[in-house]
């Protein structure tokens, strides 16, 4: 391989660092001056930039095509979920957290319903049923994600056709999951205590058809893009970053697995059943955007096998757990009983409450490790939400991987990233 | 879980990365204790104050999380920053200081991260009321609501 970017990087201003540290109106101060020949060059980045990923900016310090420092700045969409949080109840929560990770909104989910499982201490009574169909969910879920990454990680390194094939492909999977959840987005389908409803008729053929349908276009995938010439220039050797960067930078998921550290939350620290599955987790050796590619399009095949494997295994019963205090009344009961409808009533205008105290839980989102932080003071509401969202610790490893390399080379660093920025500015 | 001082804070994640093998800094985040009514569960001998900075560490080789507290006052809402041990708590220290006010002392770079640079206070404390602030647009002319 040939460290094509990493050639000059080494030496390149390693006493000023990767990040530059330059408040947005110096910035501006800089540009109405001009750059003078011994100068470097600031330009922006984004926010409108089409190829990062939404409203993410990026200043680049450039000495010619050479990029020397880098600043994300986020901000541009700031839509407040962690005070909106506080003012929702834990029923509600879902809805709110389900709207940060558009790309991957069902692991957002998860995790806000496994921590306030926790505070209920109710998390070991979960019906074994609505477990695994929490895993089917959250693994489609995941190769949508991976499939949109698929497909706009071709479109940025300008193979338009893998653009088009990945969207077509994640279309079924968004098919699979409206026809389970209801919904294409936004599901609010997992919810503290199981999930909102049980599986529909039909959905193991739908799933099957999904399953049987990505199978072979990934190998179409192999064709165009894996091993075909352009596509691997324009990744090998671009965007390196070594895994004691990514460590003390706090990267987790793909771009740490990149590194070559095997860490998978659902191997590591296993949550739901994970640890009844059979799976591998992949891992790549050099660090670079090929590897993260690489790392994604097997993990698609990776969730495969584990569908598979839960469609086989996927026990009968109940998909939310028993407790009054938690579950609405069944619809029936509610027509015959007074008791019922007042309970249905309180539970959905008040919430249920939440004993005080606190907890964090994980999951491993296609992104990496997403974590929920509640601090519940007793009431019906959270006191306290916050979401560690992967994409935004993810982003400080970017000035890394771009330093010295070329402008050009910036747009596939990005998208090797890949960033989702409801998650960044929340 | 953990409680440490102020003072200390530093040092105890130092030695718990070097010596415990909690290499990695999850999460740096806090809590504003102003309205909160409960009985705080601390440890004797930690006193109760406005903010708690909670940081999450993680430990690849135990497999295993560790969430340190510290307890950090209103009237002086200061605390060290871990940027010198774990280069990635910058972003998330810099969110704490824009959502909540308590300044990191020795961070890099220790700007708003995604509020606006000349926006006024900090929303996620809990005296900055949701949905009182007027929504402030850089060079908008105001114009009277008719």
């Amino acid at each position: 391989m040939t460290a094509r970017s990493s050639a000059g990087a080494k030496e390149l201003l390693r006493e000023l660092g990767a990040t530059l540290r330059l408040s947005e109106s110096e910035a501006a101060e800089l540009v109405s001056e001009g750059p003078s020949e011994d100068q470097t060059m600031i330009i922006n980045m984004g926010p409108q930039h089409p190829s990062t990923h939404g409203v993410l900016r990026l200043m680049l310090e450039l000495e010619g095509e050479t990029v020397l420092r880098t600043k994300p700045i986020v901000g541009y969409l700031h839509t407040g979920m962690e005070k909106t949080g506080e003012d929702l109840t834990y029923l509600q929560g879902a809805t709110n957290v389900t709207r940060m990770d558009y790309a991957a909104p069902l692991f957002s989910e998860l995790a806000f319903a496994l921590t306030t499982e926790k505070l209920l201490g109710i998390a070991e009574d979960i019906p074994p049923r609505a477990q695994w169909i929490r895993m089917l969910l959250t693994e489609l879920n995941r190769m949508t994600s991976h499939l949109l990454f698929l497909a706009t990680n071709g479109m940025d390194m300008g193979a338009v056709s893998m653009m088009l094939y990945g969207w077509r492909d994640r279309e079924e999977g968004l098919r699979t999951l409206e026809m389970i959840t209801g919904l294409r987005m936004n599901h609010n389908y997992i919810r503290p205590g199981g999930v909102a409803a049980d599986l529909p008729d039909g959905w193991r053929d739908q799933v099957l058809k999904f399953l049987d349908g990505v199978a072979p276009s990934l190998a179409e995938y192999d064709v165009l893009l894996t091993g075909q010439p352009i596509y691997r220039e324009r990744l090998q050797g671009v965007g390196i970053i070594t895994a004691e960067e990514a460590i003390a930078l706090g990267a987790t998921g793909p771009i740490l697995r990149s590194t070559g550290v095997p860490w998978d939350l659902r191997r590591d620290l296993p949550y739901l059943h994970y640890d009844e599955v059979d799976f591998d987790v992949v891992v790549g050796s050099y660090g670079d955007c090929f590897d993260r590619y690489a790392i994604r399009i097997n993990e698609v095949r990776e969730s495969i096998k584990i569908i598979r494997q839960i469609l086989d295994q996927l026990p009968r019963g109940d998909y939310r757990i028993q407790d009054k205090k938690v579950t609405p009344p069944p619809r029936a009961r509610i027509d015959e009983s007074m008791e019922a409808l007042i309970h249905h009533f309180k539970i959905f205008t008040e919430g249920f409450k939440v004993p005080a105290g606190e907890a964090y839980a994980a999951v491993e989102s296609p992104r990496g490790e997403l974590g929920c932080y509640i601090v519940s003071d007793g009431t019906s509401k959270p006191y306290r939400m916050h979401i560690r969202g992967p994409s935004f610790v993810n982003l400080q490893t970017l000035p890394h991987m771009m330093r010295g390399g070329l402008i050009a080379d910036a747009v596939a660093v990005i998208s090797s990233v890949d960033p989702i920025m409801g998650e960044v500015d929340r | 879980m953990l409680h440490a001082s102020r003072a200390d804070l530093a040092a105890v994640v130092r030695l718990l990365r070097d010596e415990d093998g909690f290499n990695m800094c999850l999460d740096v985040t806090a809590v504003d204790y102003l309205t909160y009514e409960p009985d705080r569960a601390l440890p004797p001998g930690v006193t109760p104050e406005r903010f708690e900075v909670v940081v999450t560490l993680m430990s690849h080789s135990e497999r295993g999380r560790l969430r340190l507290r510290v307890q950090v006052p209103g009237d002086d809402p200061t605390c060290p920053s871990l940027f010198d041990v774990h280069p990635g708590s910058e972003a998330s220290e810099r969110e704490v200081f824009d959502l909540f006010g308590v300044i990191f002392e020795g961070h890099p770079d220790l700007t708003r991260i995604l509020m606006p640079e000349d926006w006024d206070g900090h929303p996620l404390r809990k005296d900055h009321a949701m949905g009182r602030i007027p929504v402030q647009f850089k060079g908008a002319d105001r114009q009277d609501a008719r």
